[in-house]
Order: C-alpha cells, then structure tokens, then sequence
C-alpha cells in the first residue's frame, strides 16, 4: 500500500520522513547529515506548491491515512528547511545543549 | 534617530518614573534572594497556572508544580462545573495525593474523586473528605475537618489564577488597565494549541529580559531573515511603537511586516510557499474588532503586543490573530522551567495546520537562540567580574520588572521586622 496519495507517489522514497510528532522530526534533523536533509528536501520542496494545493481540499475532521502522511511529511519539510535555507548545519547555531521539547501538539 | 515619537520628557524610562542609572544584577545571582522572592513575590502575587479548556467538564483535574511557592497545586472543576483548587497534599500523613510514577511531574486527567496512593483516604470533588481506611482504629477523628486544604482560584478570560495570599486582591483588579484593555479578545475562540517546555540555566528574571525586549532582534536573530534584510534591520536597530506600565504590569508594542512581508524576497522559500513564518499564518481568521489595549498606539505597522503580568506570565498577542503565553517557574536561583504554549483558530483544513506548524517551528528556531545565550550570560553575571549594567531606553520594561521585585522584597522585609524573633537568636 502506498503511504502517500497518488499524486505525490514519488516522495514514497522520503517515507521515513512521515513523523507524528514534531519531537521526532526534530530528532531525526539532529540526527541526519547534511546532505542527507538537502536531499529530502530537494525532493520535497518542489513539490510543496502542489501539496499545499492539494491539502487545502484535505478536512482535518476524518483526514485519510494517505492524505495524514503527507500532512506530517511536509511537516518534516518545514523542520529541514531550517538547516537547509537559512542555517547550514543540522543544529541552530550557538544553541550548544539547549534544547526546547513539545509537550502538547494537536494530531488530526 | 528616533522613527516613533516618545512621551514627555523624552523618553520611556523617564516617562514612567524610573531611574536611568545602570542597573545591579545581585538579584539574579544568589540562593538567598531568590529565597526573599518565594516569599515575598510567588507566595503573594496571583499566579496563572492555566487555561479553562483544560478542565472542560465535571471532575476534570490538573497539577501544577510551583516550586516557587513551595507547593504543587490540584486544579479541578467540581460536580457544579465550578473551578476548585487544593495543595496537593493528602490530610493523613502529608503524601502528595495527585501523581504519576514521578512525584514531581504534572499531570491531568478526569476523575470522580481523589484516592491517596499511600493509604487510600479519599477526597470528593470538593475536596471534602470521604473515606479512611480503617476509620475505627483512629482517634477522635472528624472527617470534616480534615478535608484538602484550600487555595484561592479565579479566573479571567479563561485564563485560571492561584494565590495562596490569605486575604487577596480580586483577580480582574489586580490585573488592572492593562488586563481590562485586554477583556474581550476571543481567547475562546484559539483552541488549536502547542506547548513547548524547556529547563533553563539561568534565573527566570533574565529570560522574561530577553523577551521583554527586542532590542537584541536585529543581532541575535540576524541569519532568520534574508541577508540583505538582515543587513538592514541592524542598520536601523529596533524602537517599539509603545510602551505601557500600569502598576506591576508592564507592555511593549511593536511592528511587524512580516505577515504578509511588503517584498516576498524578504522571506525564506518555504514562508512564501506556506505564507506563514515566525509572525503566525498571514491570512489569520477574522475575529472582527480588536478590545483597545491591543496596539495602544492604533499604528498601521503593528505586529505584535507582548503583556507581562507580574510576576511571571507574558502573554503575546499577534496581528494575524493568534496568541502565545510564556510562563518562567523559577526552580532554584538559577535554573527555571520555561513552557511556551501558541494558540491558534482550529485549522480549517490540513493546509492551515501546516501553516501554523511553520509558525510554531520557526518560534522554536527563535526560542533555541534566546535560551543558550541565558546560560552564557547567567554564569558570567554570577562571576561578580562586572556588577553594574546600562539599560537603554528600549529596555524599560527589564528595568520595571527588577524594579518591582525589589520593591515587594523590600515592603516584604520591612513588614516582617516586627515579627518575633525567630528561637535559634534567642538563646
């Protein structure tokens, strides 16, 4: 079964990005290279017109498994674009051992 | 150069009365100070530990850890639907009644009473006691005067207060002008919401200064905008629009143009495809007119109101029609729990929510650099290397709120001179 809905079947290669909760987006930035976060999201971004498009028809109430996925996984795209478009490296510069965790987060 | 006017005689500091002389940071540095606090501010004040759509219906509970205070708190609405609040402690043997497997995190829940896990005694939903394992083996036992112990509760638009003042202020006085320009604004209507926590190095005075003021905006935040924005922002550096105080309330009024931004250039690629960022989704809902205190100065460059109501509740509001609220639980002098919660109309469709996930990750991105430089700067204040610190004009409310809490230690300490002396100097 394809995680995501048909018309974004070629970001099924990304699925590993398809994260519930901002927590592990988070971690899974931490956690990845540079060049691995600039792959996904040369894969994702272009196709964040359409999905935007797309999950403007998308109810929140009864949302699809398919059409979830693909909320979470442009959500994992917000995360990386941090690193990608503005910070050059995984981490927010001078954060050293901060960290700021989610403890409430709405999950449609 | 000035781009907004200031008040007579020149400038804000001056304008509310306050001293321009550099400011000492001992009240950040020591166990002994902080001790004066508890007392002397946490103990008194009101202190929000809430809002009402956490507790939506009869035996719904809460607990909130103050450490400040000395206590953890149970907030509850009762078969009434009526709000109460309890130190959350068991009458028996002083056992923290409400908990899960870790005694000092919070919790919350719905339930028909409150069972003690150490003997299981119970309480009603009015705190009332109900049970007692083994009541005959007791002597001269009177449940009715052994039910929770109280702690006043209130609430003002929807937000839920706690004091534990014996006799206190009503709530809606004391949040006095600055509350009342606020009465109106449909908080009700914002349930769609996000809590980030976060424990921090640092005194809770010096991260309510990071975000009391923007004057380190166009440095510290510099690489968030595009370059050439950067570049432009820190050449004409940061006024507010407005600052009010009123009492020990406190505001600053400031621009935004970033919701929409006048040149998408300005914006990183994916703020343009979202039309969201650090200023919330820029095609926020109607909620029809805005109450007055919300930019006091009417200026059409508004973007955003930041409220701090003593001692340790800010409360946000944005120009696309959201809010966020900053609390700082002080734990000891030094360390405190920041928590953060941003507060949206519930996304319409899965498009909004992603919106609102741009806004709330960029505010982390943001929170992350405000937190590591508290760290840097409460060990360097503690080296007692430089003692006195200037604070300009666009620090004022930094200035009022050291000021204050000075004020309250000091009233604190006068009013207690009078008491007995305590046995260990009389011997």
């Amino acid at each position: 079964m394809a995680a995501l809905p048909a018309p974004f079947a070629e970001l099924d290669a990304y699925a590993e990005w398809i994260l519930p909760s901002e927590k592990d987006r988070y971690a899974k930035r931490i956690a990845s290279s540079m060049d691995e976060l600039q792959a996904f999201y040369d894969a994702a971004f272009p196709r964040l017109q359409d999905g935007a498009e797309y999950l403007k028809s998308v109810d929140i109430e009864g949302i699809s498994d398919e059409d979830r996925n693909l909320l979470w996984l442009f959500s994992s795209l917000v995360t990386v674009s941090f690193p990608v478009e503005v910070w050059r490296q995984a981490r927010v510069p001078d954060s050293g051992a901060a960290s700021v965790d989610v403890t409430v987060e709405p999950r449609p | 150069m000035a781009h907004f006017r200031k008040p007579e005689p020149g400038s804000w500091t001056e304008h509310f009365g306050l001293a321009t002389s550099p400011v000492s940071y001992d009240d950040s540095i020591s166990a002994e100070h902080y001790e004066l606090e508890r007392d002397a501010i946490f103990r008194k004040t009101w202190l929000n530990v809430g809002r009402v759509e956490q507790l939506p219906k009869r035996g719904s509970f809460f607990t909130k850890e103050l450490d400040a205070a000395k206590t953890s708190v149970i907030v509850s609405r009762n078969g009434e639907g009526e709000l109460r609040a309890w130190h959350n402690i068991c009458r028996h043997r002083g056992n923290k009644l409400v908990w899960n497997d870790y005694p000092r995190e919070e919790t919350s829940g719905v339930c028909r009473q409150f069972t003690c896990k150490y003997h299981g005694w119970r309480y009603d939903l009015d705190g009332k006691l109900t049970f007692v394992q083994q009541e005959d083996e007791f002597f001269d036992l009177d449940k009715d005067k052994l039910g929770l112990a109280p702690v006043h509760v209130d609430v003002w638009e929807g937000f839920i207060f706690v004091t534990f003042e014996k006799d206190p202020q009503p709530l809606r006085d004391y949040m006095g002008r600055l509350g009342a320009g606020l009465e109106g604004y449909p908080f009700e209507l914002m349930t769609q919401k996000h809590t980030y926590r976060a424990e921090v190095g640092s005194n809770w005075k010096l991260f309510i200064d990071a975000f009391a003021e923007f004057y380190h905006a166009p440095v510290l935040h510099a690489k968030q905008a595009t370059s050439e924005e950067s570049r432009k922002l820190q050449a004409v550096g940061y006024e507010a629009l407005a600052y009010d105080i009123d009492g020990p309330h406190a505001v600053v009024s400031s621009w935004g143009g970033m919701s929409p931004p006048k040149d998408l250039e300005m914006v990183k690629p994916i703020e343009r495809v979202l039309r969201s960022g650090l200023f919330g989704p820029w095609d926020g809902p109607d909620i029809g007119e805005l109450p007055p205190g919300v930019n006091p100065a009417k200026h059409p460059a508004w973007g955003i109101d930041s409220f701090l109501f003593f001692p340790n509740f800010m409360l946000l509001v944005w120009k696309p029609n959201w809010y966020l609220t900053y609390h700082y639980w002080p734990t000891s002098y030094n360390t405190h729990i920041f928590e953060t919660s941003l507060y949206f109309a519930p996304p319409k469709n899965a498009y909004e929510r992603l919106q609102q996930e741009l806004a709330v990750v960029t505010f982390k991105e943001y929170a992350l650099q405000d937190g590591n430089t508290l760290e840097a700067t409460q060990t360097m204040i503690e080296s007692g290397a430089v003692t006195e610190f200037p604070l300009c004009d666009q620090e004022v409310l930094l200035r009022h709120l050291h000021t204050e809490c000075r004020r309250r230690i000091a009233e604190h300490t006068d009013g207690r001179s009078s008491a007995p002396t305590p046995i260990s100097a009389v011997s």
